[in-house]
């Protein structure tokens, strides 16, 4: 019999803002920067368009991992939008780990346009923890009877 | 407590008899022994209006619909209910110029099992807003203690023993939304949870997303609004410690972004819709020693 180990394939899901991180992966991939296959990247008008409901779907649909990346703080291109994006998430952040999943699986970059060696850096670095954490706890069970 | 409650009666019928309101907002007895029921009275029924130390429930969410009708409405409002009524005023949700505010004395309320968990940890005896106040030196004594305590408490376990800890909390719950009908945070006109594609909107048989997160999602939506008024874990007919979930927003806004109380300055703007270039950034949340 032959058996075979099913390998640990994370999925992780990265919400980009369309002016600077999604400007970022584009140089990153015109440069010819390799970044992990299982980041899937969804591209958004502003990191404050991310609702935190967004998040926990994404967990809750099986992701391993989530990362929001973002204009600088203070570049933002509505001027505003990653400040308040900026304290959502870290009292989202605060909440889930209050819940019981890792705080490692979640985590908040600013890449700008000009930055694609960051932006491949960067998810090579979330990908590489999360292969690290293994698969995340199930959150669609928070609420299922035992 | 008796005094008190003997001159919010007696004054409640002097204004409605004197015609200054039309209707008195206040609780009457239900049906068991430690009950009380919210409850409108107007000229014929005004009889049945109670105060006592069961009167829990927190009226100002009534107010919502109560100040739509015509003519002034009186409301007897308890000190903690006043943060809740001054956060709707200030969110436009809750017609000033159509209620007299009854500021009502309070000494902790008691419900089936004693002492509420709200009144336990009181936040105080100050009205946020009145018109008038009927009370005496003896409620006007706050007692001490930490209501951080069992956040802290869970906070220094393990992520494995949180995780458990929530599943089995949040495993008891029916979804029967009384903690969201009761809620004052909670007065959207088209709530996200009412799915009518759904079919059997908010059941807890529903396995999509809405239903299994429904507690995260709640906390999230009245974070900053929240007055920490307890009516949710009070109500909650499995006893689900629901106030843990929104007390640990509160206690995360109140080391990240100073101490806020909602409710208590109307011009203030809650901490989700302010900003500072020098906020903490997320990753405070990872560097956290455990």
């Amino acid at each position: 019999m032959q058996s075979t180990v099913k390998e640990f394939k994370p999925l992780i899901v990265a919400f980009c803002c369309n002016w600077c991180s999604y400007a970022g992966a584009d140089l990153a991939g015109s440069s010819r920067l390799s970044y992990p296959a299982d980041v899937k990247i969804i591209r958004v008008p502003c990191s404050c368009r991310v609702n935190p409901l967004f998040i926990l779907r994404a967990f809750q649909r099986g992701a391993d991992g989530v990362i929001l990346c973002g204009c600088h703080p203070g570049d933002c291109h509505y001027t505003s939008g990653n400040y308040y994006a900026r304290r959502r998430m870290t009292l989202l952040f605060s909440m889930l780990d209050y819940l019981g999943v890792d705080r490692r699986r979640v985590r908040v970059e600013w890449v700008s346009a000009a930055e694609g060696a960051r932006f491949a850096s960067v998810m090579n670095d979330f990908a590489a923890t999360i292969h690290e954490l293994g698969e995340n706890v199930k959150l669609e069970d928070l609420r299922c009877k035992q | 407590m008796q005094a008190v409650a003997e001159k919010v009666i007696a004054r409640a019928k002097e204004l409605l008899a004197s015609g200054e309101v039309q209707r008195v907002l206040g609780w009457e007895k239900g049906e068991f022994d430690y009950e009380r029921t919210p409850a409108l009275f107007e000229q014929g029924n005004i009889d049945k209006l109670v105060y006592d130390k069961f009167c829990a429930a927190n009226l100002s969410k009534k107010l919502v619909e109560v100040s739509k009708l015509e003519g002034k409405t009186l409301a007897l409002i308890k000190p903690c209910d006043s943060l809740s009524l001054n956060q709707l005023l200030c969110e436009h949700r809750v017609k000033r110029e159509n209620i007299y505010v009854l500021g009502v004395g309070c000494k902790g309320m008691e419900g089936k099992d004693g002492l509420c968990m709200k009144c336990e940890f009181c936040k105080g005896k100050n009205f946020a807003i009145s018109d008038e106040v009927i009370d005496d030196e003896s409620c006007r004594e706050v007692p001490q203690s930490d209501r951080f305590a069992a956040v802290r408490e869970l906070e220094e376990k393990t992520p494995e023993e949180r995780y458990a800890f929530w599943r089995s909390e949040l495993s008891k719950c029916i979804r029967c939304n009384a903690c969201r009908n009761v809620c004052p945070a909670c007065t959207c006109i088209k709530c996200v949870f009412d799915n009518p594609d759904s079919g059997v909107a908010a059941k807890a048989n529903v396995d999509t997303f809405e239903e299994n997160q429904f507690h995260i999602i709640r906390a999230f939506h009245v974070a900053g609004r929240c007055t920490d008024c307890g009516e949710c874990s009070r109500v909650c007919p499995q006893g689900i410690p629901l106030h843990l979930l929104n007390r640990k927003f509160i206690k995360d806004m109140d080391t990240l972004y100073g101490d806020y109380q909602a409710g208590e300055d109307a011009e203030a703007r809650h901490p989700l819709i302010n900003f500072t270039k020098a906020d903490a950034e997320p990753s405070v949340v990872l560097n956290r020693g455990e």
